[in-house]
């Protein structure tokens, strides 16, 4: 076989078809993994070859991204950007919703806990444009059978009293109004005498002896005399307690939140509630009296505030006025002098 | 045809010899044969590798590497055909085919024609065709095998003894 003379092609051929024999040896060889030896081999041949690609352009990849793709970086900077404060605006709102449902769900169990005193919920949509008045405008009015002299309180405490109605809305005073009064009582020592706003964030339990045992942190609750809210409504709590003659001069700290209300409770009633026992929270129910509004004034405690001059003012068998002018307070020594012991 | 010539140069005076027609096929066959069949009926003649003789032969005698690895690589496929089927295609394909390539190389260079020669060159080529083939079997198939026994270093000897007659056998056919 003459034709091949050269003795590096020789060489070329030997290597050619050793090759050749081997890869047909993998052919036909199987492994116990029952694969192939051309594909074992195949695989571990171009495995490190793929590994090492692999690698390579991973870093590839991220050199240029991390170095040379930011041409877009600053757009998309700015635009996460707006994405981050409009997410931060929704999570904001979301924040309020909750607390907003939290606020509702109070009112919701307020009411349920008295479902037998018919009560609206309402919501407040406007404050009084200047600082001579504290008020509020609910969004509920005539039509929703809100009248004037109708108690508005939170599951904290009392609010005020509707003071004007509109068709769709509804003005109430707030307690803090200096021509604003409720009738209340110390928590402890029954002691009775009207509450009344000063024109600042803090109440003024004005006609309290002093003989009279008078603890700060002490709760003030509705007396019910008003015949407006019920008894034992929480008024707020004793902050400041200063001698006076003849009257203790007591500042009081309001249990709801009157500089930040948001949705309210109408006591839609204008007859006289009755306190129930307490609720569980330690918050007092009411009903709506059973029972005649001269019968009611005749109860033990209503004798006492009988007894005190004025109280009938203060607490009249009709729904107050709407009053910018406040019930009138006794004259200091006459109060002193009825108080009962 | 029938002249011997000179392959490299004229001063080595080495000659490449050319045979009868169907020499090397008719010898390639009837070592196969024999390969098959002897040991069927003589188990010790299965330590005779006639084909491996053949492609030793042919090569030192045609002193031509690329005919002599394509006779090895055919003569080797044809082993591991009649070898059965656990002997994969190739396995002495590749040792006979790199034996068929030293055995031309190294007819060119050297007077192969003396029997001690003959006898020498056979045990080397022996053991490095044994050698191919534990290699193939370790590296490429994954299969345990010895490097060395003494059953195969008298295999190797009486291979040589083997060749040197049969090389003188073979030396008939060429063409004078």
């Amino acid at each position: 076989m003459p034709g091949i003379p050269s003795r590096h092609k020789s060489i070329f051929l030997l290597t050619g078809v050793v090759l050749l024999q081997v890869l047909l040896l993998a052919l036909q060889i199987k492994r116990d993994s029952e694969g192939r030896l051309i594909r074992v081999w195949t695989v571990g041949a171009f495995s490190p070859f793929e590994r090492a690609g692999n690698h390579g352009i991973g870093h590839l990849r991220e050199t240029w991204r991390h170095y040379f793709a930011l041409q877009n970086a600053s757009r998309e900077n700015e635009q996460l950007r707006r994405e981050n404060d409009e997410l931060k605006m929704q999570v904001n709102q979301l924040q309020s919703k909750a607390i907003e449902a939290d606020r509702l769900a109070l009112l919701l169990n307020f009411h349920k806990s008295h479902e037998n005193v018919p009560m609206l919920g309402a919501r407040v949509i406007a404050t009084s444009a200047g600082t001579a008045s504290a008020t509020i405008m609910l969004d509920r009015g005539s039509k929703d059978h809100i009248k004037k002299n109708m108690g508005v309180i939170t599951p904290e405490g009392v609010v005020g009293k509707v003071v004007e109605v509109y068709d769709n809305t509804s003005e109430v005073l707030l307690l803090t109004d200096k021509d604003s009064g409720v009738g209340a009582m110390l928590g402890n020592s029954r002691v009775q005498s009207p509450v009344g706003g000063a024109g600042e964030p803090l109440l003024v339990m004005k006609y309290v002896a002093n003989d009279d045992t008078v603890n700060i942190g002490e709760r003030v609750v509705t007396s019910g005399m008003d015949k407006i809210f019920p008894r034992d409504l929480p008024i707020g709590t004793i902050t400041d307690i200063k001698p006076g003659n003849p009257f203790k001069s007591i500042r009081i700290r309001p249990s709801a939140n009157l500089e930040r209300l948001e949705e309210v409770i109408v006591l839609l009633t204008l007859q006289p509630l009755q306190m129930n026992q307490e609720t569980e929270t330690g918050k007092p129910s009411a009903s709506v009296a059973s029972e005649p509004i001269g019968e009611t004034a005749k109860s033990p405690a209503s004798a006492a505030a009988t007894a005190k001059p004025g109280s009938a003012k203060l607490a009249p068998a009709k729904p107050a006025p709407a009053t910018g002018s406040p019930a009138p307070v006794p004259a200091s020594t006459d109060a002193a002098a009825v108080k009962p012991e | 045809m029938n002249d011997a010539f000179d392959i490299r140069n004229m001063e080595s005076h080495i000659e490449v010899h050319k045979f009868r027609g169907g020499a090397i096929v008719g010898a390639t066959l009837l070592a196969l044969m024999f390969q098959a069949f002897v040991p069927v009926y003589f188990a010790k003649a299965a330590m005779i590798d006639l084909p491996l003789l053949i492609t030793i032969y042919f090569g030192l005698s045609r002193r031509n590497p690329s005919t002599g690895l394509l006779l090895g690589m055919v003569i080797g496929l044809l082993q591991d055909s009649l070898s059965g089927p656990t002997v994969p295609l190739g396995l002495y394909g590749i040792a006979k085919t790199v034996i068929g390539y030293l055995a031309s190389s190294i007819g060119a260079r050297l007077d192969t024609e003396h029997p001690a020669a003959r006898f020498a060159l056979t045990i080397i080529f022996f053991g490095l065709h044994q050698g191919i083939v534990l290699l193939t079997r370790r590296i490429l198939l994954a299969q345990s095998s010895v490097w060395f026994t003494m059953h195969l270093a008298a295999a190797a000897v009486v291979n040589a003894i083997v060749a040197v007659f049969l090389f003188a056998l073979l030396d008939h056919l060429r063409k004078s």
